[in-house]
């Protein structure tokens, strides 16, 4: 047991952590919204490696999904407009589809190719609504039983939504199509994705929850009402510990979670759904909790908890529905072969 | 990083698995909920002799030296899945812990030989009828007379003191200061004379007592930190027991084991085929992992060497919150059967489950009570300001 970053993996939450403050302050954030995509802060992440690090180089192994995670949390805490979860997936997808997918894994090593997924299947020639799908130009996605990668022009403007990111809808039919996998493979491939997907949601969440908190705790120790640190009064000060807590123990399952993926171990699927649960379930509480403390104010869009409040629901909705989650994740701990937790 | 508790310990887990299956019959576990008494000697001193407390220890005091030893978390873990009780060995290191960092060397050559050994049982003596969570505000006397000190008042849930060999005793010395200031610790043999233990029945079907200290004289060597620095070593005691204690998810296994031959509600083959039975069960699972993992977390702090604070405060919220919840879910899972008891044929776990909705309510109280926790977190942990009018100011 040791539950410790290495040298290694701090400098790199370092190295994001301090890139993401200064290209992903709130003020910039806001001047994205518009679009969702920040194309210099995209720039500055792939200049770090931001998602190629996925990917095996020449002389590098891959990054860990550990090590992604710490990047996908940084990238919640900041609020990124830019489609780091979205490149992570995709690449780590392609890259465990073999020589079909080599010439596209080229490209995206290159850096200037963003690519994303389709996490929703949707029937043949039907668009889906894709994450990042006004910024990609790669959208690799189940089409049938065919795992494929399409490359197309993305559409012009992303569709109006709740956090203000970069969806857009995308027909897999059209564009230059590769078939990266088939049948029960492309199957397995694609559920290999949507786990990881949810392993870097869940941190994704943890950052936006943690971030909402210390904006919560800054604000009710500074904020006075009825002669006093609002901080002072006990439902305050008792909820942002239950709140506090919850992040905390958000965070240890998605790392609990990314481990057990790098190490192949068998609870992996089921720990990657109970971290989105719960990171999904508990960043929505301290956000709202955040923004409640700040009473009237929170409800103004001149106030940053807001930017937190919107994305912790919509960055959960991009996965789905949590209640369906939950019985998905029932499935795999009532299973018979693992009935223990 | 690695959340392999097991790396730490190799093969520790398969030989106390191996030992307990063979070792513990349903009887132990039935004879402990029958009297109340969370405890079984011969199981205690049967470890303690194979040497699974001593991991971890100084070879002084009969440790087997290596430092970080996890050994007693996994011994504890795979006592909690079998429903085997450990609160009399939890009680027992964690004060023989605050012994070997805070005592004169002449008590830990006494004591920690013996805890390590399981042939002593220690139990706590902080809580007094008037102060319930604030412990601090303790009327219990030590009056010194040369190199002797005696004692005078009333401790109340001092559970297993029936059993316990020591009291791990908070006393005032000193009522002329502000309340944490006057305040000390012994370690009082149960066999000295003026000491008397009578039983309380709980509601969770354990037995705790209420202990009686008249005229108890012992010696000064028996005094555990300084004399009026208690508070200082309570805080580390307090801090410990946090890190204990159990992040159950056998009450979850019992359930699922239990719904698995319940039929379902609407005629269906079983109980898990309900989707409402089915999310419940799922979204207790993740609380359940979540608890195991502040725990870990609390606990691998602590083997490190540092002591856990805010750590241990939020393992004891969260598990303690979440578990009674979960145990009223599971109840509710069975309908009407779910409130029959042990013995009853319908009785669903044959009131295993009904027992842990007695039981559970009392998580949130001992050991610090959740209101204390979430002060400790809210002040400590986020830096908030003293809250007005806590109804827990001067405890922990």
């Amino acid at each position: 047991m040791d539950l410790r970053l290495t040298p290694e993996e701090d400098q790199l939450l370092g190295a994001v952590t301090s890139l993401l403050e200064r290209h992903s302050t709130p003020e910039r954030v806001r001047r994205a919204e518009a679009t969702g995509f920040d194309a210099g802060l995209w720039a500055s992440l792939q200049s770090l490696g931001v998602p190629s690090m996925a990917l095996q180089d020449l002389d590098t192994a891959p990054a860990s999904l550990f090590q992604l995670v710490l990047v996908a949390e940084a990238a919640g805490a900041c609020l990124a407009s830019a489609p780091v979860l979205e490149g992570i997936v995709a690449a780590r997808l392609l890259a465990r589809c073999g020589p079909a997918a080599n010439k596209l894994l080229d490209s995206m090593r290159t850096a200037a190719f963003t690519a994303t997924v389709s996490l929703q299947t949707a029937p043949a020639r039907t668009p889906r609504l894709v994450p990042a799908g006004a910024v990609a130009r790669l959208v690799v996605g189940l089409d049938g039983d065919n795992l494929v990668a399409v490359e197309a022009e993305p559409p012009a403007s992303r569709v109006e939504n709740l956090g203000d990111l970069s969806l857009a809808y995308r027909d897999l039919a059209s564009g230059t199509r590769t078939i990266v996998s088939s049948g029960a493979e492309a199957v397995e491939l694609f559920g290999a994705a949507c786990s990881d997907w949810k392993t870097l949601g869940a941190a994704q969440l943890v950052g936006v929850g943690a971030s909402a908190l210390g904006l919560g705790v800054e604000y009710v120790k500074s904020r006075q009402v009825f002669g006093a640190p609002i901080a002072t009064f006990q439902t305050i000060a008792h909820q942002l510990a239950d709140d506090a807590t919850a992040i905390d123990g958000a965070r240890l399952l998605a790392y609990k979670a990314a481990w057990a993926r790098d190490e192949n171990r068998a609870d992996a699927e089921k720990l990657a759904s109970m971290a989105w649960c719960f990171a999904s379930e508990s960043a929505l509480n301290v956000t709202r909790n955040s923004l409640h403390y700040h009473g009237g104010y929170g409800f103004t869009q001149e106030y940053d908890i807001q930017l937190y409040f919107r994305r912790a629901k919509a960055y959960s909705l991009v996965w789905g529905d949590l209640r369906r989650e939950y019985h998905r994740l029932a499935d795999l701990v009532l299973s018979k072969e693992d009935s223990r937790i | 990083m690695n959340f392999d508790l097991d790396d730490s310990a190799p093969g520790f887990r398969r030989e106390v698995a191996n030992f307990l299956d063979d070792y513990v019959t349903p009887d132990l576990v039935a004879r402990c909920r029958r009297t109340g008494t969370m405890h079984d000697w011969s199981l205690h001193r049967e470890m303690g002799r194979r040497g699974w407390y001593a991991g971890g220890w100084p070879s002084e005091y009969g440790g087997r030296g290596e430092e970080g030893s996890v050994e007693l978390l996994v011994l504890s873990d795979e006592m909690e899945k079998r429903g085997i009780p450990a609160d009399g060995l939890g009680m027992t290191m964690m004060v023989a812990r605050v012994i070997l960092h805070t005592a004169s060397e002449e008590l830990k050559r006494d004591v920690l030989p013996r805890a390590l050994a399981g042939d002593i049982l220690i139990c706590l003596g902080y809580t007094e009828s008037h102060g319930g969570s604030d412990v601090a505000s303790a009327r219990t006397s030590a009056s010194r007379d040369g190199d002797h000190w005696t004692i005078n008042g009333h401790k109340m849930f001092t559970t297993l003191a029936h059993e316990a060999h020591h009291v791990f005793l908070l006393t005032r010395t000193n009522p002329e200061v502000p309340k944490h200031r006057g305040l000390t610790m012994f370690l009082v043999p149960m066999d000295t004379p003026g000491v008397e233990v009578q039983p309380i029945w709980t509601i969770g079907d354990v037995r705790t007592n209420s202990t009686y200290y008249r005229d108890v004289v012992v010696p000064d060597s028996a005094r555990v930190g300084g004399v009026d620095e208690g508070w200082s070593v309570m805080t580390l005691a307090l801090r410990y027991e946090r890190t204990g204690g159990g992040a159950d998810a056998r009450l979850l296994d019992t359930a699922i084991a239990a719904a698995r031959v319940h039929a379902g509600r609407d005629g269906s083959h079983c109980l898990l085929e309900d989707s409402s039975v089915r999310e419940r069960l799922a979204r207790i699972a993740v609380e359940r992992e979540v608890a195991a993992l502040l725990r870990l977390r609390s606990q691998w702090v602590e083997a490190q060497g540092s002591t856990s604070m805010i750590e241990g405060s939020m393992f004891k919220l969260f598990s303690a919150e979440t578990q009674v919840r979960a145990a009223g879910d599971l109840l509710d899972m069975f309908g009407p059967a779910g409130i029959l008891e042990q013995g009853v044929l319908a009785a669903p776990a044959n009131g295993e489950l009904a027992h842990e909705f007695r039981h559970s309510i009392v998580l949130p109280i001992y050991g610090g009570s959740s209101e204390v926790q979430r002060r400790i977190i809210a002040e400590r942990g986020l830096g908030l300001p003293r809250s007005g009018r806590s109804p827990t100011r001067g405890s922990v």
